[in-house]
């Protein structure tokens, strides 16, 4: 098999201008201008063969988008060579470039057009593209007037209609409602069946270890771990609990640490996506760096996407006590027997405290996430388990 | 739940569909311009060309009630004002001097018009430099496209006043046009591709550029006859040749050359016939090896641009 990509040895380095003169006038006037360099990317090999999959994940910052970027044509590496066979599609962040002022119609043609469809070739896939985004209604508005959902929406079905052998994707899949990210990852899987290259940059590790063949780890712009999808996001969970890099907050005075955290299905697979009334575990591993002393309580909350506190409960609430002095390491599972959610991100916050939470030894806060898929048979607020019956009389 | 079985893709009976083989390689080398293959890039990519324009188009009169009528208004209102200005205030002795007016100005309008847009060009279509990959040449050129289609309203105009004013000098002067033309759309595209890349650097290129057209504007026998210049720099050959060093002045006097056509008309002054010095006298041969040079010199100019526009949008992407 040969490969649709071939990354080797790239490297990124920007300036970064504490005052960059933006006008001729100053650059006449400021002769010399003060400047320090970075590396965004450095000494960066990757190969993804034809049809393969590829994860790229990495706390922000670590030049996930500038290597998407660079392997797309639109940055010029400083160092390295990058080699791609066949057509690149690339979906960057909101949007793949669409003009506020024009029409959803209008921006379809012109970036179908730039992806490199002949116009004839567009009016045969228009309709398809437009159910995709499920945009019908809309499609003869200005899309500034789109929501943002709307704008990832019709990027992705442009992006996905333009027949690419190779589709860059930039955590857009983060964005939008469940059930369109579901179709999302139809489409995905559709492409990688079809034997296309896929390139996708995330931050929800449960997706790379699903949908990936192959992932890599960047950190401070260089590849931390890659290999095996699961490896991979073995590490990245570690590094994740290990430093202050994910997406929430991370306090404590870490005497006893949080080491990794996990969300489980009733199988014990990791998973993301719940429908209502499944089981679910929530695992802490959890190591004392030096024994503590007095009561220590295990907690977790569950917060919705608009941050109100939707549940939460701790071991001491579930009768479970660790000795008075607490030491070595332990696993804490919390059982939910049955989600009552039905729709929507929540947030994890995990936090190991003194009993009147006087002194907090490690919180990690939303720093995990899981989504909940209703099927129509669940309308409404919450999920009840309902048992039915009918009898004749 | 239905269950997602994504994880195991069955590579075996996949028939990979890569659409065309399209090797590309990029490397930390600055680019470096190769002509023949970059213009068959440019060529392939003319269908991205053509929706930009129409873009640019469509944008300009959006939220606009009176639309593309605003490109033929325009010389309109100028024809409406300087011939205010030049048959009234100023008394000129040019016959038609619609016809003069606006042949001078298409040429003119075309040149300013796609100026001002392409110093915005790159920097307007931030959203698509930053996000997709295409040969970024075709903003400026895109630029030029867009005047293009003023041009053709604007042309509309000057084509029905030539028919109202039975002003139509046919002859070899008519050539002149083509040439013109080529050497007009050679030297907007090379100005445009500086400009536009200037402007990514530092943004008050644009403003510059306005100053510096409304200085050319009058450097150039658009409005008054050229044949009054002629005749005061007649003495001083360097002054002559250093008027002629304006390529514009050049394009100007083929298109007026063309268009217009009378030289030195005779117009009755008081119940007399008055010779009234209008063009440059010159012949038609003179001016077309005129024009020809200065094809030849805007073909190199081009190329230099094209070659600086190039090295720099390789870093286009990250300045914006």
């Amino acid at each position: 098999m040969s490969a649709a990509i071939t990354v080797d040895g790239i490297g990124k380095r920007f300036k970064r201008y504490r005052h960059r003169p933006t006008s001729l006038k100053e650059r006449v006037i400021r002769f010399r201008v003060a400047s320090d360099q970075f590396w965004a990317l450095r000494n960066v090999s990757v190969e993804i063969p034809e049809g393969q999959t590829l994860g790229l994940l990495g706390p922000n910052g670590s030049g996930k988008t500038t290597l998407l970027k660079i392997i797309a044509g639109i940055l010029r590496p400083t160092e390295g060579t990058v080699t791609t066979n066949g057509r690149i599609a690339a979906l960057l962040a909101l949007g793949a470039g669409f003009h506020a002022e024009l029409t959803g119609r209008e921006n379809v043609y012109l970036n179908a057009a730039i992806l490199g469809l002949s116009r004839s070739e567009i009016d045969r896939r228009f309709d398809d593209i437009v159910g995709f985004a499920e945009l019908e209604d809309f499609i003869d508005s200005q899309v500034k007037f789109y929501s943002s959902g709307m704008y990832v929406r019709l990027g992705f079905a442009v992006a996905v209609h333009v027949d690419p052998a190779i589709l860059l994707v930039d955590e857009v899949l983060a964005v939008g409602d469940i059930a369109f990210q579901r179709k999302c990852l139809d489409k995905v899987e559709a492409f990688q069946r079809e034997g296309r290259t896929i390139v996708f940059v995330t931050h929800a590790p449960d997706l790379v270890h699903r949908v990936c063949d192959q992932a890599v780890m960047l950190e401070h712009g260089e590849v931390k771990a890659i290999g095996k999808p699961t490896d991979v996001v073995q590490e990245f969970r570690l590094s994740m609990s290990r430093k202050d890099l994910a997406y929430g907050w991370d306090r404590g005075t870490k005497e006893i640490e949080i080491v990794s955290a996990e969300i489980f299905g009733q199988e014990g697979e990791t998973r993301e996506w719940f429908a209502p009334g499944e089981e679910m575990t929530i695992q802490l591993d959890l190591k004392a760096n030096t024994p503590v002393a007095g009561p220590v309580v295990v907690s977790f909350a569950i917060h919705d996407q608009s941050n109100m506190f939707s549940y939460g409960t701790n071991t001491d609430w579930r009768d479970v006590f660790f000795p008075e002095r607490f030491e070595g390491k332990y696993r804490v599972q919390f059982v939910l027997k049955s989600v009552p959610f039905v729709e929507g991100r929540y947030y994890i916050t995990l936090g190991v405290h003194s009993r009147d939470s006087t002194k907090v030894y490690h919180v990690q806060e939303q720093a995990y996430s899981f989504v909940m898929v209703r099927g129509e048979e669940n309308p409404g607020l919450v999920y009840i388990p309902v048992e039915c019956r009918a009898e004749r009389l | 739940m239905r269950e997602r079985t994504l994880a195991t893709v069955t590579t075996s009976d996949a028939t990979p569909t890569p659409a065309r083989s399209d090797v590309a390689v990029r490397t930390s080398e600055p680019p470096h311009l190769h002509v023949g293959p970059r213009l068959r890039e440019l060529w392939a990519a003319r269908q991205i060309l053509g929706n930009l324009v129409r873009k640019e188009i469509k944008v300009k009169y959006k939220s606009s009630v009176l639309g593309a009528a605003w490109s033929m208004l325009n010389p309109i209102l100028y024809l409406a004002v300087f011939s205010l200005v030049f048959t009234v205030v100023l008394k000129n002795n040019i016959p038609h001097f619609p016809v003069y007016l606006l042949s001078g100005l298409l040429a003119w309008n075309l040149f300013s018009t796609s100026l001002g847009l392409g110093a915005r060009s790159v920097v307007d279509n931030a959203s698509l430099v930053t996000k997709v990959y295409f040969p970024r040449e075709l903003l400026p050129l895109a630029s030029v496209g867009t005047a293009l289609v003023d041009f053709v309203l604007q042309g509309m105009v000057l084509l029905l006043f030539m028919a109202v004013s039975r002003s139509v000098v046919l002859g070899w002067n008519l050539l002149l046009l083509p040439l013109a033309m080529f050497a007009l759309l050679v030297f907007t595209c090379s100005l445009n591709m500086w400009v536009a890349a200037l402007n990514v650097r530092y943004r008050d290129t644009q403003h510059l550029v306005n100053i510096a057209l409304l200085t050319w504007f009058w450097v150039t026998p658009v409005v008054y006859p050229s044949a009054f210049v002629w005749a005061r720099l007649q003495p001083h050959i360097a002054f002559k040749l250093l008027y002629l060093v304006n390529p514009m002045a050049d394009v100007v006097l083929g298109f007026q050359r063309a268009l217009y056509g009378h030289v030195t008309p005779t117009v009755q002054r008081g119940g007399t016939a008055v010779a009234a010095p209008v063009l440059a006298p010159v012949s038609v041969t003179w001016l077309a090896m005129l024009l020809g040079a200065v094809s030849i010199g805007c073909i190199l100019l081009f190329l230099l641009a094209w070659r600086t526009f190039f090295h720099l949008s390789g870093d286009f992407a990250e300045e914006l």
